[in-house]
């Protein structure tokens, strides 16, 4: 039997099934059968024998896995949350309920304090569902994690479980909800995971299973025979030979240069890009300089930060973008204010234009640090929206002593003003995830709208074309640092629309590379046309893979 | 029992990681401490107890220490506090 879905990126893996179990209901509020005494014995042993296995599962993974299932293990420990679960207990409740809403109660208090610690309200739920679990005799709920390898099976995966999931384990993901634009596509992409989402019927595929998925064509062969397994195996080889294949630049098959580059978040990832044949970085993310502080870094702390980046990649391009903040990602020294809109509030370069001083310290840092390094260092600004914006950056970025300074491409208004914003900028690079996001006003965030999130749909391409348009007849380069990037085909069909280089996960490089070498720029722009001319996200996409297979 | 009145270092108060230094060295104290904060006390070994008191850079907060040795243990636990964690 053979499912069908939407495959990320061209991988095969074969394995077996192990479902993801649903989160358990919400315990009931009924009055205890036992004594109290004895549920106070139950919630204790549960919450020590939690703790112990999550502390085991913390030294089986490791790294900063362990450091995250650590403090869930003291939170697990703790003496408040156990006082509080017996002042519950006296009450006459269940083990199950005083530890559910004991759970529940430190949760609502860390979300009220927001920042860092409201971010760890899902510990402290993954906590809770665990001890329930324990106390009812069920499997925990949450990603498994057996000591075997596995492809996980799951409804759909949220950020929490991702942190989780022990990817040397996983062989591939499997998705019954979800479009290619949902967090586990976005996972498997940036991981290099074997990943077929939106799978109808994937959840009732038994456990233990041998299944082979395959991310080219988005099949799973559910109990495939001798045969089948014989050809995935041999083809599970040949591809992984190729990805340990020396990789050379970004080159169409006309020998065209691509610049592929890599996306960042912080200096640790640099080593892994350079190895996976990164040219440089396309988007250096600078927002983790910034969390979890009360006040902005100095500029001395910036520089050494931007400093270890840079001397990772000598005589390479570099791109950093500026604070990326808003409503969404409140930063207390930046703009904590409540906004309805967070996506339409103040934020990207307008909070930092509130806060002009944290914009100078940065570039300032940057200019430091670009001093010390051969890197070639490009400053870019996120979020414009007008000309105006454009012009307020480049010339705080020149007046500091930057040489290179670009806008993000992430607003509909720049993209069809691209003509004039490019004739200021020295670049434009795009940000497809926020790029969709806007043209189809639909929030990336809310699972409800997650279908109209598809950087294929051709109004969101006909906005990319109208940027490499303007790139193209002013000479600036048009980059692209948006997660389409790292979907191969599309990739191409961004070339197409006229973009001079791709950024992406470090993962991504091989298979854009190897898939940018089969065409031609004549190609890509066949392809590009195929893309406007569809009606839909899906058509572009059935449009394009059509004649690229042909 | 011994009491000391401490001032909090760490630029950013008492969250998170420093909360997490605290805290265990709280707990492997071996006698129990607590941790005031205005009206409100606090078992010093719990983070989350410690985390729910919302204590701020500059916040004084009472420690106090019942058993052996408590003012060894109320000298290595105020030095905590009177370090700023966020400065390495």
């Amino acid at each position: 039997m053979t499912f069908t879905g939407v495959g990320i990126g061209r991988g095969m893996a074969m394995g077996t099934v192990l479902q993801m179990p649903a989160p358990l209901p919400e315990p009931q509020d009924a009055p205890s059968a036992l004594s109290v005494d004895a549920e106070k014995e139950r919630a204790a042993v549960a919450l020590a024998a939690t703790a112990a296995g999550i502390r085991a599962r913390g030294e089986r993974a490791g790294g900063s896995a362990k450091d995250v299932l650590e403090a869930q293990a003291f939170m697990a420990e703790d003496p408040t949350l156990s006082d509080d679960v017996k002042a519950r207990l006296e009450t006459g409740k269940t083990a199950e309920r005083a530890v559910f809403e004991a759970f529940a109660s430190f949760r609502d208090l860390l979300v009220s304090m927001g920042g860092y610690m409201g971010e760890r309200a899902t510990d402290l739920d993954d906590v809770s569902q665990r001890v329930v679990a324990q106390l009812q005799g069920v499997e925990a709920p949450g990603v498994p994690d057996p000591d075997h390898q596995f492809v996980l099976v799951a409804r759909d995966l949220a950020p929490a479980d991702t942190a989780l999931l022990n990817l040397d384990k996983v062989l591939g993901l499997i998705t019954s909800d979800g479009g290619p634009t949902s967090h586990t596509a976005i996972l498997a992409r940036e991981k290099s995971i074997v990943a077929v989402v939106g799978v109808a019927g994937a959840l009732d595929i038994p456990n233990g299973t041998t299944v082979i998925v395959d991310a080219s064509t988005g099949a799973v062969t559910v109990d495939p025979d001798e045969d089948a397994r014989f050809k995935a195996k041999i083809a599970i080889q040949e591809r992984a030979s190729l990805a340990k294949a020396p990789a050379g630049p970004g080159r169409l098959a006309d020998d065209t240069a691509i610049p592929l580059l890599a996306n960042l978040g912080s200096s640790g990832g640099a080593a892994e890009a350079v190895e996976l044949g990164a040219e440089g970085v396309g988007l250096f993310r600078t927002e983790f300089l910034f969390l979890d502080s009360a006040q902005a870094p100095t500029v001395a702390e910036q520089q050494s930060q931007y400093s270890a980046l840079f001397a990772a990649f000598p005589g390479k391009k570099v791109v950093v973008r500026a604070l990326d903040a808003g409503a969404d990602k409140p930063l207390s020294f930046l703009n904590d204010a409540p906004e309805e809109n967070p996506a339409l509030g103040l934020r990207g370069l307008r909070a930092l234009r509130a806060n002009e001083q944290i914009l100078r310290d940065q570039l300032t840092a940057i200019r430091n640090a670009e001093a010390e390094n051969t890197a070639e260092v490009w400053v870019m600004a996120p979020m414009v929206s007008t000309l105006e914006e454009t012009r307020y950056f480049t010339s705080i970025a020149r007046e500091v002593g930057l040489k290179t300074a670009g806008v993000m491409i992430e607003v509909p208004s720049s993209a069809l003003l691209a003509d004039r914003i490019l004739v200021d900028a020295d670049f434009a690079s795009i940000g497809t995830n926020d790029l969709t996001q806007y043209t189809l006003a639909a929030d990336r965030l809310l699972g409800s709208v997650a279908s109209f999130q598809d950087p294929w749909h051709p109004a969101v391409l006909r906005l990319v074309g109208e940027v490499g348009k303007a790139g193209a007849a002013l000479g600036k380069p048009v980059g692209i640092c948006g997660e389409a990037a790292a979907d191969p085909l599309l990739a191409v069909v961004l070339v197409g629309l006229g973009a001079t280089s791709l950024s992406m996960s470090p993962a991504a490089l091989a298979d854009v590379r190897a898939e940018l070498r089969l065409y031609t720029i004549e190609q890509a722009q066949h392809f590009a046309e195929l893309a406007l001319k569809a009606n839909s996200a899906m058509e572009a996409r059935a449009a394009v893979s059509a004649s690229a297979s042909s | 029992m011994a009491e000391r009145t401490v001032t909090i270092a760490s630029t950013h108060g008492l969250h998170a990681r420093p909360a997490s230094i605290f805290t265990q060295a709280a707990a492997k104290a071996g006698v129990p401490v607590q941790l005031t904060k205005g009206e409100k006390t606090v078992n010093a070994a719990s983070i989350l107890g410690v985390i729910s008191l919302g204590i701020d850079h500059n916040d004084d907060v009472v420690l106090s220490v019942e058993g052996d040795d408590e003012n060894a243990v109320l000298d290595e636990l105020a030095a905590l506090l009177s370090t700023d964690h966020d400065a390495a």
